[in-house]
C-alpha cells in the first residue's frame, strides 16, 4: 500500500514535469489573478478585504489547479492504473500529490500577494500554519469533488457548483483564523484550529471510504 | 387502514398544531409579541427536513452497499421532499425574521447554513442530471450525498456552537423553553414536530411510489 501511494504520487510528479505548460499555467494564473486584483485596489489596508480577496484567489486557484487531477485523465491510462493499484492507494496518492501541488499555488500566492498588495500580516506563524492545513484540506475536498465531476459530461462546470458550498464550512474557518493571525490576536480561539484539523481528517476518511465506489466504470 | 394510520396521526397532528398554534395563549414578550407562534411552523419544518435529509443519506449507504435500485430512487426523492420543507421553513423564518430582527435577511451562521443546504442539493439535482447512465448515476450521487451531508452537518452543527448567532436558542439568545412556563407551548410544539415528520414521510413515500410507477411504465413500453 505504502509503496503504491509512493509510486503513484513519483509517477504525478514525472508527469507533471514532463508537460510543464500545465503547471507553469497555473502559476501564470495565480500571478496573473493577483496583479488584476492589484491593479483595481492598489494597496489593501483593510484586513478584512485582503483577507477575503486573499482566499478568494486561492480558491479559484484552486479549483482550477485540481480540476485536471481526474478530468484530463485518459480513460486508458485509469484503467491501467486500476488493474496495478488499489483505489485506495489511487486516492490517497492524488490527495498528496495536490497537497504538494497547492502548498506550491499558495506559497507562491502570498508571496506575490504580500508584494503587490501589501503584507499586513501580523502573525506570519498562525497564518502559514492555517494557510498549511488550509491547502491540505482543499486539496482533499477537491480531489474528491474531481473525481466525481469527471464521471459527468459537463465536468468543469460541475466541479464548481459540487464543489463551492460543500467547501464552505472549511472557508468559513480559514477566514475566521486567517483574520486573527492579520490581526495578531494574543488570545485566539483556538478551537477553531482543532475544527480545521478536524474537518480534514473527515474529509481524507470520507474519500479513503468513497472513492472505490467511484472509481469503476 | 392498518398501514395508514400513522398518515391520518400526521394530518390530524398537524391540523392540530395549526388550530391550537393560531389560538392557544403564548407568553406575552417584547419584540417577539405573536410571532413566538412561529415555533410551532418554522421548527418542524426544519426538524422534518433534517429527518427527511437523514432518510436520503442512509439509503445512499445502503445502494452503496448492496446496488439495489430501489434504494437509490428513496435517496433522491427524500432529499426532494427535504428541499421542500427547506423552503418552506426559510420562508417562514424570513418572514419571522422581518418582523422581530427588521430584514428578510441577516448575515449569521444559521442563515448562511441554510444558503449552503440549498447550494448543495441544487448541486446534487444538477449532478444526478448531469450523467445519463442509470447505474453510474445513483453510484456517483450515492457518493456526492454522503459527502455533502456530512459536509453539512459539520456546518449546522459544530460552527453554531462556535459563532455567536442572532438565531434563538443560540449565542446567548434563549430559546423558547425559557418563556415556557406552564407548558402550554410544549404541548402544540411537540405534536407539531411530530405531525411534520409524518407528513414528510408520507410524502416520500409518495413520491417514491409515483417514481416506482414511472419506471415501471417505461420499461414496459
Amino acid at each position: 500500500m505504502i509503496e503504491q501511494i509512493k509510486q503513484l504520487v513519483l509517477k504525478e510528479i514525472k508527469l507533471e514535469m514532463r508537460n510543464k505548460y500545465a503547471l507553469g499555467g497555473i502559476l501564470l494564473y495565480v500571478v496573473s489573478t493577483v496583479f488584476v486584483s492589484y491593479l483595481s485596489f492598489k494597496k489593501i489596508i483593510n484586513p478584512s478585504t485582503w483577507n477575503a480577496l486573499f482566499w478568494i484567489i486561492l480558491l479559484f486557484a484552486s479549483i482550477n489547479g485540481i480540476a485536471k487531477s481526474f478530468i484530463s485523465e485518459t480513460r486508458g491510462r485509469l484503467l491501467y492504473i486500476y488493474t496495478l493499484a488499489s483505489p485506495q492507494a489511487v486516492i490517497i496518492s492524488k490527495i498528496i500529490y495536490n497537497s504538494l501541488l497547492l502548498l506550491l499555488i499558495s506559497g507562491l500566492c502570498l508571496l506575490v500577494y504580500s508584494v503587490f498588495v501589501g503584507n499586513i500580516i501580523q502573525d506570519i506563524r498562525l497564518f502559514l500554519i492555517v494557510l498549511v492545513l488550509g491547502s491540505f484540506g482543499f486539496s482533499s475536498l477537491l480531489t474528491m469533488v474531481s473525481a466525481i465531476a469527471s464521471k459527468s459530461n459537463n465536468n468543469f462546470t460541475l466541479m464548481a457548483i459540487l464543489s463551492f458550498p460543500i467547501l464552505m464550512p472549511l472557508l468559513i474557518v480559514l477566514i475566521k483564523l486567517s483574520k486573527n493571525a492579520i490581526d495578531g490576536l494574543e488570545n485566539w480561539d483556538a478551537n477553531y484550529l482543532l475544527i480545521l484539523m478536524f474537518i480534514n481528517v473527515i474529509i481524507v476518511a470520507l474519500s479513503y471510504l468513497l472513492f472505490r465506489y467511484l472509481w469503476r466504470d | 387502514m392498518k398501514k395508514n394510520w400513522w398518515k391520518i396521526l400526521g394530518a390530524l397532528l398537524v391540523a392540530y398544531s395549526i388550530v391550537a398554534g393560531f389560538l392557544f395563549a403564548v407568553p406575552a414578550q417584547f419584540i417577539l409579541h405573536e410571532t413566538i407562534r412561529n415555533l410551532y411552523f418554522h421548527v418542524p419544518m426544519w426538524f422534518s427536513m433534517m429527518v427527511v435529509l437523514g432518510v436520503s443519506a442512509t439509503y445512499s449507504i445502503k445502494y452503496l452497499s448492496n446496488s439495489n435500485f430501489n434504494h437509490d430512487i428513496v435517496a433522491a426523492q427524500a432529499s426532494n421532499v427535504g428541499m421542500l420543507l427547506g423552503v418552506l421553513g426559510l420562508a417562514t423564518g424570513s418572514v419571522w425574521a422581518k418582523y422581530t430582527w427588521g430584514a428578510w435577511w441577516v448575515a449569521d451562521v444559521k442563515l448562511n447554513g441554510v444558503a449552503v443546504s440549498m447550494l448543495i442539493y441544487i448541486a446534487y439535482f444538477i449532478l444526478r442530471g448531469s450523467i445519463d447512465e442509470e447505474q453510474k448515476r445513483a453510484r456517483v450521487a450515492a457518493v456526492y450525498n454522503i459527502f455533502a451531508f456530512v459536509m453539512y452537518m459539520v456546518f449546522i452543527m459544530v460552527l453554531p456552537r462556535l459563532n455567536d448567532s442572532l438565531h434563538p436558542g443560540n449565542g446567548g439568545n434563549p430559546g423558547f423553553n425559557k418563556y415556557d412556563l406552564d407548558s402550554t407551548m410544549r404541548s402544540v410544539f411537540y405534536p407539531a414536530v411530530l405531525g411534520w415528520i409524518l407528513i414528510a414521510l408520507w410524502l416520500m413515500t409518495l413520491k417514491i411510489r409515483t417514481e416506482k410507477l414511472k419506471r415501471k411504465i417505461l420499461f414496459n413500453d
